[in-house]
């Protein structure tokens, strides 16, 4: 593998693991990314970065310790390449999503519908990323200027053509607005009676054009974007992003600010695991439960303020480091910290040995290990199937080299209870973690340092409570040009239909919980 | 221990807000707020306290600050609450610590120096009278239960989290005899977050139209007043505001349940006429409002009923 490219770092003193990218020919692209993965690497992504002679389309593979990045080039002119799918069935997401932005055909694709803007004619594509490459001028803010004033985007607004046919078949449509206070997806069931053989989702209706809205801006504004990426994952997404500007500019950020990263990144994934576990005791009636655990949620969610002033951590992640020290000290977060892992034990203790809610999980659900790994899914989702990726430790990041872990629990029942136990040993882990943090910052010391002017390309990661988060960016004098983040929600999504093989339609709330994916986060 | 005696020994976790304050409302903070003139010492002269940018008084995110002469404005509806202004200007910007932001208004939402800015005086007070009047009267059969159906129109996902919390036992609302519903035909409030994407505007009408007259709507969220971040872009519409008649506005990015519940007390007219407010200093770390500007404080008291706590 030739150690050169676009995307290589730009400068030689990053830390091992880094991306590098490798040129192949584009007809060879799928043969190459197929090679990888049958080799026990993971397909984590498929993006388009649009330059002047055409369209550079890069695939990001993760070996345990690195990422393994190949980019190939769409010469200017070309509206088609050949589909990665039929070699690497993981692709088929990415490619109707650059399928819809860039207007590249994936030939060979098996099904390509429209999957975050289904335009209500082709001639009308506003061909969202064609003004890449030059950056905003000053002046240039939202809603101002012409790079920012593309006409919107008119949706085809048809309902979900039904896939089923023949007598006693029932098709249930459900959302995009959704019963009760959820975030809007649109399902189809297809059933014929209590089994449900056939779903399927669409999550267009809340794609935000976040990936353009991202173009000319500043690094320190384009964090606050990434943090509304995936608004319950903002601190992931930060760090993803930061890490990607970081290694652009060849900084090191102090160690302190590393350390209330993990802090805060750790937070985030004890409230997030709360949330999926409150989902499942409210959709099994357990009302005890769903309050006890909703308090502890609020209590991390203050502790966070607490902390920073935000309930979702935000603007304590930014290019260089964090803004500053925490608003509290340790050992009163550490006191807090304490008390709510306590509150919390002796709760999950009686909830995991509780019949009733047990029963609701079990099996439910099941997503089958070999699924898991040839779809390369990723966090609770793929570690309740026995795939243990985790970005934290297997490409470690921030200060998680330096930290105490403990050892992980194999969990491989496949089922909506090995998802709910993965997350519970998560917030242990997470408690853990962020105890160790704290424990490491002294003060007086730098959280902060200016990062050196630079230009390139990186790609930075984060392991988020729903699993690794990707960024990939490009940076021209200050500003970002190109940004593609991708949220583990949306690598998920496309296997949720396969956690569906003979559930009765009343298992559904508890599979979606268990998933504990972000629509604004697959949907972009 | 069984689940029914479960958190008994812990005490009762319930905010007593609006009837009594709540201490938790200012550890983090509610809006930007412009100092006076007198406060800082100095005058305003906009290429002074610029960053030299030449943008503009501070390089605000998403274009919330302006500056005319020495006047400067905040516009509440397109901050995302990032507090660079503060941290780069504390002279001139400062953390407003009440929680109670919703307004009934998009312009009240706009604030200057309390001191030297066009007082939003006689009209708005006029404008508001008037305004609460047609909320009373689209609300007046609603005095007993309210039924919220929420819409997410291309939120972040935490304004869902944060509505949700609504029902956790410190927000409780139920008490207050506020219930979600997934029926639109049964509610009474529709509770949109998220910028207005393109894919969600025509079932956010559709619901709408489903409900019954009267009925109010709340732009919850920053991204739903004015599109923050994402405004101009070829997916959303900055804000819900052209899709639906708003009536109420509650800033925030997210906003924090608090101010959630009291967009929702605002737009059904239970808002105590003088609430004791969420705002009791319990947080040393943030700069508090001082004395001397409870004059502002006073007249947006008079316009969004609100209190201060302190
Ligand atoms: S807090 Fe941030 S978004 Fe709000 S006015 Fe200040 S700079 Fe602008």
């Amino acid at each position: 593998m030739t150690r050169s490219g676009p995307l290589r770092p730009a400068t030689g003193t990053e830390a091992a693991g880094a991306p590098l990218a490798t040129r192949v020919p584009l007809g060879d692209l799928g043969t190459e990314v197929a090679g990888l993965t049958s080799r026990g690497a993971r397909f984590a992504g498929l993006f388009a970065i649009p330059d002047p002679s055409g369209t550079r389309l890069v695939a990001v593979s993760a070996l345990p310790g690195s990422l393994v990045v190949m980019e190939s080039h769409v010469p200017a002119g070309q509206d088609s390449f050949p589909a990665l799918t039929p070699m690497v069935p993981a692709a088929a997401w990415y490619e109707r999503e650059i399928h819809d932005l860039f207007g590249l055909h994936p030939s060979g694709h098996p099904r390509l519908d429209p999957l975050i803007l289904p335009l209500a004619e082709q001639s009308s594509r506003p061909d969202p990323m064609e003004a890449a490459g030059p950056h905003a001028g000053p002046g240039e803010r939202p809603g101002e200027g012409p790079y920012r004033s593309n006409r919107p985007a008119e949706l085809d607004s048809t309902p979900l053509p039904a896939h089923l046919k023949g007598e006693g078949v029932f098709t249930i449509p459900y959302g995009p607005v959704r019963s009760g206070v959820f975030e809007s997806i649109e399902y189809l069931l297809e059933t014929a009676g209590e089994v449900v053989p056939h779903l399927r989702s669409r999550i267009h209706h809340k794609h935000r054009g976040i990936e353009r809205s991202f173009e000319g801006m500043t690094t320190a504004d384009a964090v606050l974007l990434a943090e509304r990426m995936e608004g319950v994952a903002s601190v992931a997404h930060a760090i993803a992003f930061c890490e990607a500007v970081e290694r652009i500019s060849g900084a090191t950020i102090p160690r302190n600010a590393e350390l209330l990263r993990v802090v805060h990144a750790e937070l985030e994934r004890i409230a997030n695991h709360l949330d999926s576990m409150i989902r499942h005791t409210e959709a099994a009636g357990q009302a005890v439960a769903f309050a006890r655990l909703s308090l502890h949620k609020e209590r991390i969610l203050r502790l966070v303020a607490r902390l920073c002033g935000h309930r979702f951590g935000r603007g304590v992640v930014q290019p260089g480091g964090v803004l500053g020290p925490p608003r509290a000290g340790s050992s009163e977060v550490l006191t807090a910290l304490e008390r709510i892992e306590a509150s919390l034990r002796a709760d999950t203790d009686l909830l995991m040995r509780t019949p009733s809610f047990l029963d609701r999980l079990r099996g439910t659900g099941v997503l089958p290990r070999d699924l898991v790994a040839a779809h390369g899914a990723l966090g609770p989702v793929a570690k309740g199937s026995g795939q243990l990726d985790d970005a934290r430790l297997d490409r470690p990041y921030a200060a998680y080299a330096r930290l105490g872990w403990e050892p992980f629990r194999p969990r491989d029942g496949g089922d909506a209870l090995a998802r709910q136990w993965v997350r519970l040993d998560e917030i242990w882990g997470s408690f853990h973690l962020a105890r160790q943090a704290l424990d490491e910052m002294v003060e007086p010391a730098p959280w902060h340092v200016p990062l050196p002017d630079a230009d390139g390309e990186a790609i930075g990661w984060a392991e988020a409570p729903q699993g690794e988060v990707l960024y990939l960016v490009k940076v021209e004098q200050g500003r970002v040009t190109r940004v593609k983040p991708r949220s583990a929600s949306f690598h998920n999504l496309a296997i949720f239909p396969a956690a569906f093989p003979k559930d009765i339609f009343t298992d559904f709330a508890f599979i979606e919980a268990s998933f504990g994916f972000s629509v604004a986060g697959a949907a972009g | 221990m069984p689940w029914i005696t479960r958190g008994l020994s812990e005490g009762v976790p319930t905010s007593r807000y609006p009837r009594q304050p709540d201490g938790y409302g200012p550890t983090w903070f509610g809006s930007v707020a412009v100092r006076s003139q007198q406060d800082t010492g100095r005058e305003i002269v906009t290429g002074q306290v610029g960053t030299g940018s030449g943008r503009g008084v501070v390089e605000c995110p998403t274009g919330a600050i302006s500056a005319a002469g020495s006047q400067i404005t905040v516009d509440r509806g397109r901050c995302i609450l990032c507090a660079r202004c503060i941290g780069n200007e504390p002279g001139i910007f400062e953390s407003d610590p009440s929680v109670e932001v919703a307004v009934s208004g998009r312009e009240m939402l706009v604030v200057v120096d309390g001191d030297s800015g066009p007082a939003l005086g006689q009209e708005d007070d006029a404008r508001l009278i008037q305004l609460q009047a047609s909320l009373a009267k689209r609300t007046r059969r609603l005095h007993r239960s309210i039924h919220i159906r929420h819409v997410d129109a291309g939120s972040d996902g935490s304004e869902e989290w944060e509505i949700a919390a609504l029902t956790n036992p410190v927000y409780d609302v139920q008490r207050l005899g506020i219930f979600f519903t997934s029926s639109p035909r049964h509610a009474d409030v529709l509770l949109v977050t998220g910028a207005g994407s393109a894919g969600m505007l025509e079932p956010l009408k559709k619901t709408f139209d489903a409900m019954p007259s009267p009925k109010v709507v709340i732009a919850a969220g920053t991204d739903a007043i004015s599109g923050g971040l994402l405004a101009g872009n070829y997916a959303t519409s900055g804000g819900i505001g052209e899709a639906l008649p708003v009536d109420v506005w509650v800033p925030g990015s997210p906003p924090s349940p608090f101010s959630l519940l009291h967009a929702i007390l605002l737009a059904v007219g239970l808002l105590p006429a003088r609430s004791a407010g969420a705002t009791d200093s319990l947080d040393t770390t943030r700069p508090s409002r001082r004395p001397n500007q409870r004059r502002r404080t006073g007249r947006r008291a008079k316009r969004a009923p609100e209190g201060q706590g302190q």
